[in-house]
């Protein structure tokens, strides 16, 4: 074999290796669909998006994700609303305005907080947080929405941080030498000058922290409290929907509807955060900042 | 007081001072929240540790005993999880940096790693039941488990390999080729080898996540109680993460457990952070002693 045979050989293996990625991803799809698309030959779609009532193991058994879909969405939300403020503002401390020695320690924090298992935040929350918020505000459980948002905004909080702050980081020198010698002040340089150069990049971090709380599951199970319904306050219990796959697959039989209902609600996650990372995947390509002439 | 006017120079700066207290606030608050969170455990779990805690199966029903299973359970997984996602991730990035040019193959490849590392974990889960549990009929074992973990690291350990990879001098490369040597062995003889430490504290980052999951593990190789060791690929594993959320939700008395529930925390925490502790460590180490 010639050597330039050998050499387009090793170079479509390599090719091969990394479509991994993209059939792992075909994959997922086609494992969501073959086991939870049986449900819609008994189930009508808007029956299972828009049903007010989950309940499963009743006979017979009534499919609507609707509360599950709303607690997912206000857990994550609220902890959007705690998590960005934190992650962005670490950020510009981080890029801007400490100093060497204390930039290295915060961003191994960061790292450490985004290393910490979600069972483990998830135990805190039961064990410290649910407790005192009972206490505190004399509730019949510290097992809610409030709860669940904290702990999931401590795991959107590294994520928000650190992509933040490689954006913050990308921002070319002259744009903040340009606004010094007008004679700004670093506050406002970082304000009108330095983030919103670095918006795109911010906007991709908000992004993937909302599809990492929205997705994050052990935290919702042990701390939302597991109630499926509408909640009407932030003290009530919620049942996000990866907390109803996680909790109630165990018991399932296999091929049951309640089991292609739990893959069902898979294939709403799935396509819930691909939407969020394809967005995040849009910003930060359409507005992708290459250098100053860009601007 | 001074009234301070609009646009004077001492106001701006009080806003600036202002605004520098509150950025310095939010990473205090963080940085609080991660030790308080630290701190908590090891006050709580430290007395629940001993030789016997960490060596003994649990006995009476969980109740006493130790949790030797459930670390050999997650060693297992981990090691089962770097075997699949190492040499897949470091060769993906070897093409995405060596070979691949800009066009639409590698966008894709590119979109298809994001949406991929954007996969929820009990998504993750649901696919290695739906398809290594289920159609490939792996069973609730080792084997589904790992590459349940294995693809689920994959994407971080694509991202640090490429990084390490491009860290390496294009001058090497082009040494190397003027010497009339071919890509392959130029990849395999210099590149490879210079990129390697980076690649390993990169993916050990992953590492940690591997050890840490549950909701991947919990319908695909995570066993409620075993009484006896492993002895194939195909057998169920107790494991760490799946430990403490069994214990803490539906054990037969949760809060007489409470201290084998706060030793298993602590045992957890300090694996997995201790991995990464260490690769971080090594990495700000290799950063400042690059000799290019």
């Amino acid at each position: 074999m010639s050597r330039q045979t050998k050499e387009i050989i090793i170079k479509y293996i390599f090719l091969l290796f990394a479509l991994v990625s993209v059939i792992v991803l075909g994959l997922i799809v086609f494992s969501l669909f073959r086991e939870g698309l049986p449900l819609f030959k008994t189930v009508s779609v808007k029956d299972f998006l828009f049903g007010m009532e989950w309940y499963p193991t009743y006979d017979p058994p009534s499919f609507g994700i609707f509360p599950l879909m709303v607690g997912s969405l206000i857990v994550t939300l609220i902890a959007t609303l705690i998590a960005v403020p934190l992650g962005v503002m670490s950020a510009i401390y981080i890029s801007e305005i400490a100093p060497q020695r204390i930039k290295e320690i915060l961003k191994s924090v960061i790292e450490l907080l985004a290393g910490l298992p979600s069972v483990v935040l998830g135990f805190f929350g039961m064990v410290i947080v649910a407790p005192w918020l009972q206490e505190t505000f004399d509730l019949p459980t510290g097992l809610n929405i409030i709860n669940a948002s904290v702990i999931l905004a401590i795991m959107a909080i590294p994520t928000i941080s650190s992509i933040s702050e490689d954006a913050l980081y990308a921002v070319p020198r002259e744009f903040k030498e340009a606004s010094y010698a007008l004679g700004a002040t670093k506050f406002e340089t970082i304000v009108q000058v330095i983030v919103p150069a670095a918006l795109s990049g911010i906007s991709t971090a908000v992004m993937l922290g909302m599809a990492r709380a929205i997705g994050e599951t052990m935290v919702v199970l042990m701390v939302a409290g597991g109630a499926a319904a509408i909640p009407e306050s932030l003290f009530d219990s919620v049942r996000p929907m990866p907390a109803s796959i996680a909790a109630e697959m165990g018991e399932t039989p296999y091929g049951s509807a309640h089991y292609q209902a739990l893959f069902a609600i898979g294939m709403v996650l799935f396509c819930l955060t691909l939407a969020f990372n394809l967005i995040a995947d849009y910003i930060s390509h359409k507005f992708r900042q290459t250098g100053s002439a860009t601007l | 007081m001074k009234k301070l006017k609009h646009n004077s120079m001492s106001w701006r700066y009080f806003k600036q001072n202002v605004f520098f207290t509150l950025v310095r606030a939010s990473a205090l608050i963080i940085t609080l929240a991660l030790g308080g969170i630290i701190l908590y455990i090891v006050v709580n779990g430290i007395s629940a540790i001993s030789w016997e805690f960490i060596t003994r199966p649990p006995t009476d029903a969980m109740t006493k005993g130790g949790i030797m299973p459930a670390i050999l359970g997650t060693i297992y997984l981990t090691i089962g999880a770097i075997a699949i996602g190492l040499p897949l991730g470091v060769a993906s990035a070897i093409y995405l940096t060596e070979y691949a040019k800009q066009g639409r193959i590698i966008r894709l490849i590119k979109v298809g790693i994001n949406c991929l590392a954007g996969v929820p974990s009990v998504v993750f889960g649901l696919f290695g039941l739906g398809f290594f549990v289920i159609f490939m009929k792996f069973g609730s074992s080792i084997l589904s488990g790992s590459l349940t973990l294995g693809f689920l690291i994959l994407p971080t350990i694509i991202g640090a390999s490429e990084e390490a990879l491009k860290a390496v001098p294009q001058t090497f490369r082009e040494a190397s080729l003027s010497l009339g040597v071919s890509k392959w062995q130029t990849i395999y003889r210099i590149v490879l080898p210079n990129a390697l430490p980076g690649i390993l504290t990169g993916s050990i980052l992953g590492i940690g996540r591997a050890a840490g999951e549950t909701a991947p593990i919990m319908f695909t190789a995570a066993a409620y109680f075993t009484a006896k060791l492993p002895g194939s690929i195909f057998d169920e594993v107790m494991a760490l993460p799946y430990h403490i959320y069994v214990l803490a939700t539906a054990g037969t008395n949760i809060e007489a457990t409470r201290p084998i529930q706060f030793g298993t925390v602590l045992v957890l925490v300090a694996v997995v952070l201790g991995i990464d502790l260490i690769a971080i460590v090594i990495r700000g180490y290799m950063r400042r002693n690059k000799g290019w």
